[in-house]
């Protein structure tokens, strides 16, 4: 009697576990993978080298670089059914100065094959707004105004011979949320039809990014450092963003 | 076997009574005060949503706003710009006295009621109270540091990791928390109880004598509609035409506007007998200097405000009855409120 007890205790235990699997297997509908965002600074064709490199601008003026950082977030994956995935509470700092910064890995995207990718270049007006932040947001990190508060979204510092500031400097601090001087650029770009984006729990593929300094001075007009070559937000910084919304990121290749 | 049971029952309340005695000893650590509106105030701007309000928090602000170590020079504090005694404005300074003798460019403004506002400063750059410290953390004439120095600097100095741990239970210190904790500490100072509140509220018997009764009528008549109460401000921007040109451009700084070109915040006139001087650059000494220009010094900038346009007529009697109802709005319950003072 009581060995029959408990067989019919383990058999109840085995049912049970079966069950539980199940259910496990119902919910491994929502199976997630991750991928890595590569940013690859460059300067048009040749890579991005601080401080002691000279490049050449669309108005042929020489310069040098030396700092350039910017964020990116709001992340978001469509798939070619449409449905879209956003990336939750995406803050990416990069920082040409930090080899750690340009490789960033984003977790916990569903499986699926997506076909394009869309982001902010900057940092949302409502997050410009909110009080204070951590991680990349943090304001020690000097991406921040606090005499007119928010985000610089894009920095670019360097020199050029061309530069009638005092010191030759040139200081471009692009940010602000309020028009008509609101600088916040969405980009976007497709993937190639037969090579999408496929997140799966086994694999980390990698969006290689080419990400353009030049690109701030060429686009919808040619900037002159001669008549331009400090601006922190305001109208000036609404040129220098209209003109690498299109042209700062370009997406390199996937390596799936 | 009965006086077994009455026995356990009695350890059992007696453990119930102890461990009541030991959760009751631990709640000073984490609690909660609840920040009043007062009953002629709307409602507040911020909410302590994310930053919940607790009396480890409000310490924890009140020792870092009085710690001048903070400073580059270890001689500035918050509270060497923002004296209680003045409402939290600085007595005699036209204009800020930061690190290393080095004078700013702008009258410390008073700190209270910041909870209902949304922009701070007199241009209104900082838009959330949170970030409005690191203005003056970083300005090389205010406190002329950073918020990584000050951050390692907590971290490394005791007894702070140990009090923003009591605070937010964490225990390596961020900038977000020494900026929440200045907020803990700044939010809730309320200048809500001066005279004129005891009347109009109906308090404690209070009235008016009829010097106060026909300044307010004259207040009501000439400067509410930009000094609206009951914060008395309505914390717009504007030009009283201080200067034809304007050497700071004010609010133009944040919004690029020349139409902004020249104008201030309208400053409260709470506890305005005790935060002289006055103007965005602490031009006027006294309150009937303050008047005086209304009356006879208003410049037309190509920005003033267009009531001001005639500038504001008042006899000498009439002056001496605004002032006498301005100082009504002087707030002793605040101003001597040891909650607020350095310890």
């Amino acid at each position: 009697m009581a060995l029959k007890n408990t067989f019919m205790l383990i058999f109840a235990a085995i049912a049970i576990s079966f069950t539980s699997c199940k259910k496990e297997k119902i919910t491994e509908i929502d199976e997630k993978g991750n991928f890595v965002i590569e940013f690859d600074n460059v300067v048009n064709d040749v890579s991005l080298v601080l401080d002691s490199k000279d490049y050449v601008n669309a108005s042929g003026e020489t310069f040098k670089v030396s700092a350039f950082k910017y964020y990116v977030s709001n992340i978001s994956l469509t798939k070619s059914d449409g449905s879209v995935y956003k990336v939750p509470e995406c803050y990416i700092l990069v920082d040409a100065a930090k080899a750690s910064t340009l490789l960033n890995e984003l977790k916990d995207v569903p499986v699926g094959d997506y076909t394009s990718i869309s982001f902010i270049i900057g940092v949302d007006k409502e997050r410009n707004l909110a009080g204070a932040q951590t991680g990349a947001l943090d304001p020690a990190q000097g991406m921040f105004w606090t005499w007119n508060s928010g985000y610089i979204f894009v920095k670019m510092e360097g020199t050029s011979p061309q530069s009638t500031a005092a010191d030759k400097s040139l200081t471009f601090h692009i940010g602000g949320i309020v028009d008509p001087n609101n600088t916040i650029r969405t980009f976007s770009t497709d993937f190639t039809t037969g090579n999408p984006l496929r997140i799966r729990t086994d694999k980390k593929p990698q969006l290689h990014f080419k990400v353009n300094v030049a690109s701030l001075f060429t686009g919808k007009e040619n900037i002159s450092f001669a008549n331009l070559n400090l601006t922190m937000g305001g109208a000036n910084s609404v040129r220098i963003a209209d003109n690498y919304v299109n042209g700062l990121f370009k997406l390199d290749h996937i390596h799936n | 076997v009965k006086k077994l049971k009455v026995y356990l029952l009695l350890s059992l309340s007696a453990a119930i009574l102890y461990a009541c005695s030991k959760r009751q000893a631990a709640v000073p650590e984490t609690e909660e005060i609840k920040f009043v509106t007062p009953a002629n105030f709307p409602g507040a701007v911020y909410k302590f949503e994310d930053n919940p309000l607790t009396q480890k928090g409000f310490e924890l602000g009140r020792k870092l706003f009085y710690d001048p170590r903070l400073s580059a020079d270890k001689s500035v504090s918050c509270g060497s710009c923002h004296q209680q005694f003045a409402g939290f404005a600085q007595l005699d300074h036209a204009v800020s006295h930061g690190v290393n003798n080095c004078l700013g460019k702008r009258n410390a403004p008073v700190i209270f009621n910041l909870a209902w506002q949304k922009e701070f400063f007199w241009d209104g750059g900082a838009k959330n109270l949170e970030i409005v410290p690191i203005n003056a953390i970083t300005d090389a004439c205010e406190m002329g540091t950073n918020l990584t120095v000050i951050v390692d600097f907590l971290n490394a100095t005791a007894p702070y990791p140990e009090l923003f741990k009591n605070a937010f239970g964490t225990a390596t210190i961020n900038s977000q928390q020494l900026l929440r904790a200045l907020t803990l500490f700044v939010a809730p100072m309320v200048s809500a109880n001066s005279k004129y509140d005891l009347v109009m509220r109906n308090q404690k018997g209070q009235t008016f004598t009829s010097d106060e009764s026909a300044g307010y009528q004259l207040f009501k008549e000439k400067c509410a509609n930009c000094h609206t109460e009951p914060l008395f401000t309505d914390l717009s921007y504007k030009n009283n035409g201080l200067d034809l040109l304007s050497k700071d451009e004010g609010r133009k700084i944040i919004t690029g506007l020349r139409t902004d070109q020249g104008k201030f915040k309208v400053p409260t006139l709470r506890n305005i007998a005790l935060s002289a001087p006055y103007m965005h650059d602490g031009r006027f000494n006294t309150l009937l200097k303050v008047l005086d220009h209304y009356t006879s010094g208003v410049q037309q900038h190509e920005n003033l405000d267009p009531k001001l346009a005639g500038g504001i007529q008042l006899t000498s009697a009439q002056k001496q009855q605004l002032i006498t109802f301005l100082n009504t709005l002087t707030d002793d319950e605040f101003i001597k409120n040891t909650a607020f003072s350095e310890q």
